[in-house]
């Protein structure tokens, strides 16, 4: 029986249950220390004095920590064509290695104490003096001028086709338009934490990273130690959301204190230290201009964005990815600009680039729906297209958009609404609704595994893969269970270690399809093995023939864990990854359906129902992959309702470092959300499988946004959709 | 957190000998925002005194009909009382709008008449705030205000007294009781909160040596007609943009009798007089219930993030009204 | 200071200073580490423990203040919403849901009790059904990132039958 598909409960439902589940800060050890940061108050400049008498003095005190007295260490790698790691750390800073501020919250010394009562105490006594240098921290100052994105291998600065600006002027109608979207932080409910032990030259780590094996390679280089002399361990995340993809100061500091003073240290950052020291999403500004002839078929699309990163590093925002992708226009400009300002960084943060590029982009093809009097499904049923139309060539390996659109129309009842803005109303409540295309890039990496068949008919499958919730251990061994036709209670999966065998990232929608991969040419491998037995010794059964050949176990190992191994490994992928790129554009997609209610005075918004429909290839588990999109959407109601980071323009420093004054959703602002797939594979991807983990995320701010159009009149361009925008 | 020492009052009287005689004390009940403000740096005292044996945790008729509130009553269980919600259902919605129903658990009525402000730059030990550093000036002025007051203000503070139980106490002229080794004093709640003038740093009218040991409820038989309507960004916990506490008698098309408190605006909680002397005695209609928001909001000052709140405000004391009008007045 | 508090059913003697919150009491003193911190200043629910059986935030909460109470973490928790959680995928990366378990336990017993909700019509009525709105409102101290909230409620409902 097939596995696949299945709605099987998680495998570590119990000790999510039970509280069993250790993450990183609840490990214990001999002599562990707690270590407290404390974070600079002006965002460029230099220390001049650091008095740290008082913070020494507080009983239990183990070592202040400053860049007067920290132990070296080597500087973050400069980025390079094939040097992945400089993603990998947050920033370009040698933290507690000089004197130099270059944010606004930047570590300048740790307090390393045996309570975290006595540590945190401590940080709070350290007083500091500057010279403060001139900084730029006011996003919107410095808009104008904003420098285009410099072109690198992974990220090109633009893409164009045709002549949009001119056919633009020349189009029977145009849209010109502008949103703005605000700074956002993950909010991982798991506070970023670090437990660092040396022995000699051996650092054993625990840290909820997302990506153990850079995580390994980066911490390596920057104490100066062989690669394996790390070992991490990150058995269990709390919550990341690319938060936790690159590495940010507490977890540096965290082995740098434990080095400094021998002793076993955890490092547990508390919400404000988070947002003061692990980047968020950059703020944006982007123009839509859309140009369509009467019929709505759409000449020129015009997508750009200004947005920010620090002067100290940080990761690009594809803000324009899905708008090259979406619609037939023959004429197509996408552009990013990018300041550099004295903030902390731009990092990853769910669908970067798409979730709030979808906002703009299907905002404004209902703006343009409703200025030509389409209905907005059929104005992208008209400009659906069956090339790539940025390139106009490449194929789409998996697109399914009409399909789709005509699934959700029914399960949400699309047909029944009624266009007219502000024309439905229950009570107090105006009522609206809207819809919006998802669209999130698919990409894979390569992993390495070992699957173990043993005797008793038990089968093991080691990769060093992360599990933040996504239930990766659960769908790899229904994966592994089918593809050697054992029961799926008869497999486990060892993960969450640096001494297993190098896993993917669990980053950019990847995981599952990247360890499927090695999962089933590993599989393949055991079967041949045992084909091959049983020419020998004869037998039915994998058990059986394993008993008639006296073996215990079977073993498959796909790809090296040695440093060549693994170099090797990139290059065997590297063209065929390349290749298939050039050839195909894989995605993953889906439409978003959204109701809100508005009240008629207050302008107070709930968004009371949602229905989802996804192409996301071949389902693995129905249950886990819809609790995933379902995720998506309400970070992205969060997105489009109430999130926003405060960065005060004046100083540069976050003022609502908390999860009372930064609004996630919470559970009465979340309707039931219906989700579904249209469950049919990809051919370009292993067993069929697109990534479920960002798609869900994309559309929704601009669904919401259309939906309120829809119910009051009002068309919102500025998120987050805050009730004084409707009064 | 500082270092402080702890000690658990087992009476009364241990408890007002020890805040009396001791210096940077202070009282601990439910903890919420005390514990809260302690473990940001804001609160550093050297003494804490717990004061939650003290029996001070009854609800009880009074003969005048009225209710008298020990301050240790947990925020829940007032709002859960079978009385408060038949007799005064907008205390018991108000205090069911607030917070999350674990801290409702925790705070107590003393507690919550002496919530600090929510604004960002209090909460932040870097930026200047007079109410924390007097004398250090205000940052939220040309800052992150849109949570800030628009009635109540100085140039000196602009923070928002953060409270919707108080909200409700105001409308329903609730008299705080507070005791100190001196005696005791009744002290009625318009009289209790202060706006900051020139020293925002002095919140209350209570002594540093007094503690609230009751909350009384006279009888306001109107008030079985009333409301609690809370605006806020999002559908649940999260502090008040706009609140408003409503109760509403009309007879023939006029108004009797009616009482109106907001909240979110105010720099204290803030009690609708102007409102409530527009609509006394004059027609019961969305018109008149318009004039009298008018009215009582011809004095607010909006700054570029917290203009909203003025005609928020308006909008949601019409709506509020209108609903007590459906509601206590079935046609 | 010596400290003894009840959890679980057991007595724990502590030496600890008066600053220790019993959330730190717990994760970093007793090695009970289901409950967990996610803010640390009661917007978030993560830490929600049971005393005496209602629901509080252990973040907010002196340890020292907590003597003579019954505190009941995830450790000392068997329910059927446990089940119920892993039926409904009530839970993603997990980190949240020892605080929205005990907190449904805390919340059953207050609907059990007659507590009405901000979601209760009619705060008169002694008794309103459990519907989606009241759980909702009701379970809306506890944060969930991964956005888990529809099993949440799911589970609920089932156990609440």
């Amino acid at each position: 029986m097939t596995t696949i598909g299945q709605p099987l409960d998680r495998v570590d439902g119990g000790v999510k249950t039970t509280g069993a589940a250790k993450f990183s800060a609840e490990h214990g050890y001999p002599g562990l220390t707690h270590a407290v940061m404390v974070h600079a108050t002006i965002s460029r400049g230099r220390i001049t004095a650091l008095h740290t008498d008082q913070a020494s003095a507080v009983p239990g005190v183990v070592a202040v920590l400053t860049h007067l007295n920290a132990p070296a260490l080597k500087p973050a790698p400069k980025p390079g064509t094939f040097n992945f790691t400089i993603w990998f750390s947050g920033t370009s800073v040698n933290y507690l290695q000089t004197d130099e501020v270059h944010w606004e919250g930047q570590p300048i010394a740790v307090v390393v104490a045996e309570t975290s009562a006595a540590a945190r105490e401590a940080a709070a006594l350290v007083r500091a003096e500057y010279t403060v240098a001139e900084s730029a921290v006011d996003f919107a100052a410095a808009e104008d001028g904003a420098p285009p994105q410099p072109n690198n291998s992974y990220f090109p600065r633009g893409a164009k086709r045709g002549d949009a600006e001119a056919a633009l002027a020349a189009a029977p109608v145009a849209l010109e338009l502008r949103y703005t979207t605000p700074p956002y932080n993950h909010n991982a409910l798991e506070l970023h934490a670090t437990t660092a032990i040396w022995d000699g030259d051996q650092l054993t780590i625990h840290d909820p990273t997302q990506s153990i094996d850079w995580f390994r390679t980066h911490l390596a280089l920057r104490f100066g130690v062989a690669m394996t002399n790390v070992r991490v361990l990150a058995p269990f995340v709390g919550g990341a959301f690319g938060g936790k993809f690159a590495i940010w100061p507490g977890t540096i500091l965290a082995a740098l204190a434990a080095r400094a003073t021998s002793r076993p240290v955890r490092l547990a950052l508390s919400r404000e230290a988070v947002y003061r020291t692990v980047g968020g999403r950059t703020p944006s500004i982007q123009r839509v201009a859309l140009g369509a002839e009467r019929d709505g078929k759409l000449t020129s699309l015009v997508h750009t964005s200004v947005t920010r990163n620090g002067r100290i590093g940080g990761n690009f925002e594809q803000v324009t990815s899905a708008s090259q992708h979406l619609y037939a226009a023959e004429n197509i400009l996408a552009r990013h600009h990018v300041v550099q300002l004295d903030l902390l960084p731009n990092t990853f943060m769910r669908a970067p680039g798409e979730s709030i590029g979808t906002f703009a982009l299907e905002s404004a093809i209902d703006e343009l729906a409703y200025q030509l009097g389409i209905d907005p499904i059929e104005l992208r049923l008209r400009n659906e297209t069956a090339v790539d139309p940025i390139d106009g060539k490449k194929k789409f390996s998996h697109r399914r958009l009409p399909e789709l659109y005509a699934l959700g129309a029914e399960r949400f009842g699309w047909p029944e609404r009624n266009p007219e803005p502000r024309s439905t109303r229950d009570g107090r409540w105006l009522v609206g609704t809207g819809v919006a295309t998802a669209f999130h890039p698919a990409l894979m990496m390569p992993v390495n595994v070992t699957v173990r068949l043993s005797a008793d008919g038990r089968v093991l499958l080691r990769c060093a893969f992360q599990e933040m919730g996504m239930g990766g251990a659960t769908a790899q061994a229904q994966i592994t269970a089918d593809a050697l036709g054992v029961p799926f209670d008869a497999v486990r999966v060892e993960y969450g270690d640096s001494t297993l065998p190098m896993g993917p990232a669990a980053a950019a929608s990847l995981q599952t399809a990247s360890i499927a991969a090695s999962v089933i040419q590993a599989c393949e491998e055991l079967k041949q093995t045992l084909k091959a037995m049983a020419r020998t010794t004869g037998g039915d059964s994998h058990e059986e023939i394993l008993r008639q050949a006296k073996v215990p176990h079977v073993e498959a190992v796909i790809g090296s864990d040695t440093r060549l191994g693994r170099i090797a490994g990139r290059v065997r992928f590297l063209p065929k990854f390349i290749r298939s790129s050039q050839q195909w554009v894989k995605a993953a997609s889906g439409v978003q359906f959204c109701e809100v209610r508005v009240d008629a005075d207050t302008g107070e918004t709930r968004v009371s129902r949602w229905v989802g429909v996804f192409d996301i290839g071949t389902v693995v588990n129905a249950k886990l992959a819809a609790s995933q999109l379902r995720g998506g959407i309400v970070m992205g109601l969060g997105m489009a309702m109430a999130e926003e980071t405060l960065v005060d323009p004046r100083t540069g420093r976050i003022m609502n470092p908390s999860l009372a004054e930064y609004h996630v959703p919470v559970h009465a602002d979340v309707p039931p959300i219906d989700v579904s797939f249209l469950g049919d594979p990809d051919p370009n991807m292993p067993l069929g499988i697109v990534g479920a983990g960002e798609v869900g995320v994309t559309g929704v701010a601009a669904a919401v946004a259309n939906a309120v159009y829809h119910a009051t009149g009002t068309r919102v361009r500025d998120l987050p959709i805050t009730l004084d925008k409707l009064l | 957190m500082n270092s402080f020492s702890y000690v658990s009052a087992p009476d009364l009287d241990t408890a007002l000998r020890t805040i009396a005689n001791t210096e940077d004390v202070k009282f601990l009940a439910g903890g919420t925002n005390l514990v809260d403000l302690m473990r940001e740096g804001i609160e550093r005292p050297g003494t804490v005194v717990d004061i939650t044996r003290l029996p001070l945790t009854g609800i009880e008729e009074l003969p005048d009909g009225g209710i008298r509130v020990g301050a240790l009553v947990s925020n829940s269980r007032l709002a859960a009382d079978p009385v408060i919600r038949t007799r005064y259902p907008v205390l018991a919605r108000a205090i069911l709008l607030g917070a999350s129903a674990q801290l409702r658990n925790m705070a107590t009525v003393g507690g919550n008449l002496l919530q600090r402000t929510r604004c960002l730059y209090f909460y932040d030990d870097v930026a200047a705030c007079n109410k924390r550093t007097p004398g250090s000036g205000c940052d939220a002025i040309g800052g992150f205000s849109r949570s800030s007051a628009v009635l109540g203000a100085s140039e000196h503070c602009i923070a928002t007294h953060p409270s919707d139980m108080a909200v409700a106490l105001a409308m329903l002229d609730a008299v705080i009781e507070v005791q100190s080794l001196h005696g005791t004093r009744q002290i009625p709640i318009a009289e209790f909160h202060r706006v900051p003038g020139d020293t925002p740093q002095i919140e209350t009218v209570l002594a540093a040596d007094e503690l609230i040991t009751a909350v009384t409820l006279p009888p306001v038989p109107v008030a079985a007609n009333s409301h609690y309507r809370k605006v806020r960004d999002r559908a649940s916990y999260a502090f008040a943009l706009v609140s408003v506490a409503a109760a509403l008698a009309v007879e023939g098309g006029v108004v009797a009798e009616v009482r109106i408190a907001l909240g979110g605006v105010g720099t204290k909680p803030w009690r609708a007089v102007e409102a409530e002397r527009v609509l006394l005695g004059g027609p019961a209609t969305e018109e008149a219930f318009a004039r009298a928001a008018e009215a009582e909001l011809a004095a607010a000052v909006g700054g570029p993030q917290n203009a909203f709140k003025i005609e928020l405000a308006r909008r949601t004391i019409v709506a509020t009204l209108r609903q007590l009008m459906v509601e206590g007045n079935p046609a | 200071m010596e400290i003894e508090l009840r959890i679980n059913g057991s007595a724990q003697r502590l030496d600890i200073s008066p600053q220790v919150s019993l959330l730190d009491a717990l994760r970093e003193y007793l090695g009970l580490t289901g409950t967990k911190k996610g803010c640390d200043q009661g917007a978030c629910g993560a830490c929600t423990v049971l005393a005496d059986g209602q629901r509080i935030n252990a973040c907010l909460a002196l340890a020292v203040q907590y003597q003579g109470r019954e505190i009941t973490t995830i450790e000392g928790v068997d329910h059927p919403l446990q089940a119920a959680f892993i039926r409904t995928d009530g839970f993603q990366c997990g980190y949240c849901t020892s605080g929205q378990i005990c907190s449904a336990i805390g919340m059953l017993a207050e609907h059990k009790d007659g507590a009405p909700s901000a979601a209760t019509e009619d705060l008169a009525a002694t008794s309103e059904e459990l519907d989606d709105d009241e759980i909702r409102e009701r379970m809306s101290g506890n944060l969930c990132r991964c956005g888990a909230y529809n099993g949440i409620v799911s589970a609920i409902k089932e156990v609440a039958k």
